[in-house]
């Protein structure tokens, strides 16, 4: 029934409050801790090859994160942030869409990217900041962005991705003409999904995003990876009552709560929000709860503030229990599988000594992209800081030698 | 050529916007069935539907990301703050992400897209909550286009070229002109370039610069200078980022001297960054130093505006001490 408060109108004489740890939302798990199917679970579709390219890219991701932690270490790159713990939901969240649906993500989410292909060689000269990189040296590393892969470019400001991506996710259910028949079409082709920390869950935009696309309708799947920490503030600091999950069921949204450390569910669920969003237009929050067993950057050092006990990796680490699965379904070699790592490991480092080398973006980039093509006030300053620049050309080592 | 307001005005801009593009979208508060609580989308969600123009929740930070989103899918996304003392719940989304789409990721995915409209400015005793004019907060960041019309004409025009330019901009809606500017306006579609200062009407002794609801004033002060027989250049800034420096230097180095005038507070406040750069430009044809006169460096107040307003005698007075200096 519907009335102008747009509440249920179910009466009641009884003066009681209504208990928020009342809802009792489940954690969905198909895996159990050695990656065999738990009883009783009922199996997703997924193919041989999907379930592959899900493992391969976790492995690539969680040595690309050594490896650049290393190198961080070493000050090679300035800045670095780990998937650790976290390979699991977002490779299986990304492996149930279609390659074309949007992914805004929030910073964590390289293994969505690499799944969709972005390659070893991409990644590095984001890293390096060079002149190959898409986005032309102009953010710090992890800042990753694809248009060809359909991975919006990170920005650091956080959760602004999420009232972005109810618009984002507006746009692909506009009624629109068919190219091929010439008629209105109001069908869904591709969806929008949007992730993001159970930190960033605090910020207006989150209030903002969620309402927007549960009134508005729109085909987003909100993807809140709730990993225990944001920076150093634990979860209980950050919010009271039942997780993120709680949240969707009061802006009005369908909602599932699945365990991340376990891909096989993440899989299952992502591909069940996509299914009702496409059919429906109307939006979905996933809540994954798996573990940040990583820093949350190198800029950060979380043995000042959780014990050495609450990081047993072994069983929180997704790609272990994935890997028995694989096993147990006969799809996965052990013994090749370990000799792909040493090569794994030898590419990484050499690709970091080859895009250390390639050069930093010319200074005419300084100006471009500021707008559509550089304002009058922005051609003057890059004439002047030219000419400063070729004046003075041992202050300026990287630029000076190129300019005209 | 019809007669129209401001508000018919702006109306058919967005008319035409939605007929040319399939995507386009027109949203904010009240801005569906009801029109806008000033009635500028009047009609629009008859004609496009609920898909195209709609309400959104009461979340100005909301209805900028979802801008955002919407321009970055490719979409023109057209929204409506309902007043300008209102987008500061927004403003994170404007200058860290709308301004900077383009620039962060490479070119890879940029905003576009996006128009913002906003009613500002005061004289409608509207108090230090619905008067307010932001514009310098948002020329302090580059990627963003800022423009501002003075009348029913212009603002056809110049929201017809914001909209169709490909960079986020906001259009500054003087909302006390929204029915008092009446006017010859085409019914068909025109464009007004954006970047573009006019001289309104030529003057050889003083040039007097401003844009949108204080383009009536300086005007006003032009009237009342000539018959103290001052003759002033009379220049529409119209465009605030990029704004027209060889249109107000070429001015300001025939007649020698310029005086700025706008609503907000003078400090810090739009007429400062031209005042600085005038003066580099101009240097050695000034014959009085630039004056700026513009609200006071308080919160918009409502029962002595009339106080507060920088009005035509008071621009008169800078205009003689500048003349006599």
């Amino acid at each position: 029934m519907t009335n102008p408060q747009n509440v249920s109108l179910n009466a009641s004489k009884e003066l009681e409050f209504i208990d928020p740890s009342a809802l009792d939302i489940p954690t969905v798990s198909l895996l159990d801790e050695n990656g065999h199917l738990v009883k009783g679970a009922v199996e997703p579709n997924i193919d041989k090859e999907t379930a592959l390219r899900i493992y391969k890219t976790m492995r690539f991701i969680r040595a690309l994160d050594e490896r650049m932690q290393a190198a961080q270490r070493q000050g090679r790159v300035s800045f670095y942030m780990q998937c650790l713990g976290e390979e699991g939901a977002v490779t299986a969240s990304a492996a149930a869409l279609k390659d074309d649906d949007m992914i805004m993500a929030q910073y964590r989410e390289q293994a969505a990217l690499r799944y969709r292909g972005f390659s070893l060689e991409q990644f590095m000269n984001q890293m390096f900041s060079n002149e190959k990189d898409l986005g032309k040296g102009r953010q710090m590393p992890i800042h990753y962005g694809s248009k060809e892969l359909h991975y919006m470019t990170i920005s650091s400001p956080l959760g602004t991705q999420i009232p972005q991506a109810t618009g984002y996710a507006y746009s692909q259910k506009i009624p629109h003409i068919d190219e091929d028949s010439g008629e209105l079409s109001s069908e869904i082709n591709n969806i929008t999904i949007c992730y993001f920390g159970e930190g960033a869950a605090s910020e207006g935009d989150f209030h903002a995003g969620l309402n927007m696309a549960a009134v508005l309708k729109a085909p987003v799947i909100f993807f809140a990876r709730n990993n225990g920490y944001a920076i150093s503030t634990p979860a209980d600091e950050q919010f009271a009552g039942d997780g993120i999950a709680s949240r969707g069921v009061g802006y009005g949204i369908k909602t599932i709560r699945v365990d991340g450390a376990d891909a096989l569910a993440v899989y299952a669920a992502t591909q069940k929000a996509r299914q009702f969003s496409v059919e429906t237009g109307e939006p979905v929050l996933i809540e994954s709860i798996a573990y940040r067993l990583g820093a949350h950057s190198t800029s950060d050092d979380p043995t000042g503030y959780r014990s050495k006990e609450e990081e047993n990796t072994n069983t929180k680490c997704p790609i272990l229990r994935f890997k028995g699965y694989l096993l147990s379904k006969g799809w996965l070699d052990e013994a090749e599988d370990n000799a792909d790592d040493e090569t794994l490991r030898e590419e990484i480092l050499e690709a970091v000594k080859v895009a250390e080398k390639i050069a930093k973006p010319p200074i005419e980039e300084l100006v471009t992209d500021v707008y559509d093509t550089p304002i009058p006030l922005l051609e003057k300053q890059l004439e002047e800081l030219k000419a400063h620049v070729k004046a003075h050309p041992d202050a300026y080592p990287t630029t000076s030698g190129r300019i005209k | 050529m019809a007669q129209m307001n401001m508000l018919q005005a702006i109306n058919s801009a967005l008319d035409i916007s939605m007929s040319e593009h399939p995507l386009a979208c027109i949203f904010g508060e009240d801005v569906g069935y009801f029109g806008g609580v000033f009635r500028a989308t009047s009609g629009l969600q008859e004609k496009y539907g609920k898909h195209r123009v709609f309400n959104t929740p009461l979340t100005e930070q909301g209805i900028l990301g979802f801008a955002n989103g919407l321009a970055a899918a490719g979409a023109p996304a057209i929204a409506e703050i309902q007043f300008a003392d209102y987008i500061f719940p927004a403003f994170d989304q404007i200058v860290n992400e709308s301004a900077k789409f383009r620039y962060r990721s490479g070119n890879e995915f940029n905003v576009g897209k996006l128009t913002i409209r906003t009613p500002y400015g005061g004289g409608i005793a509207g108090g230090l909550y619905h008067s307010q004019s932001p514009e310098a907060y948002f020329a302090h960041t580059p990627g963003l286009k800022l423009v501002v019309p003075r009348n029913a004409y212009q603002a056809k025009g110049l929201l017809r070229a914001c909209i169709k330019d490909d960079n986020p901009v906001i259009f500054f809606e003087p909302k006390r002109l929204y029915r008092a500017s009446v006017g010859d306006v085409p019914e068909d579609d025109f464009i007004i370039p954006i970047g573009k200062a006019e001289v309104v009407s030529e003057g050889s002794d003083i040039t007097l610069l401003a844009w949108g609801a204080q383009m009536e004033i300086i005007e006003k002060a032009a009237e009342m200078a000539k018959q103290d027989g001052i003759s002033c250049e009379v220049i529409d800034l119209r465009s605030i980022q990029p704004w027209d420096v060889e249109t107000v230097a070429k001015s300001v180095t025939k007649t020698g001297r310029l005086i700025i005038s706008h609503e907000a507070p003078i400090t810090c406040g739009f007429g400062a960054e031209i005042a600085a750069t005038i003066q580099q430009e101009c240097f050695l044809h000034l014959e009085s130093p630039i004056s700026r006169v513009c609200g006071l460096d308080t919160p918009y107040p409502l029962a002595l505006e009339k106080e507060y307003i920088p009005d035509a005698l008071k621009v008169l007075s800078a205009i003689k001490h500048s003349v006599h200096f």
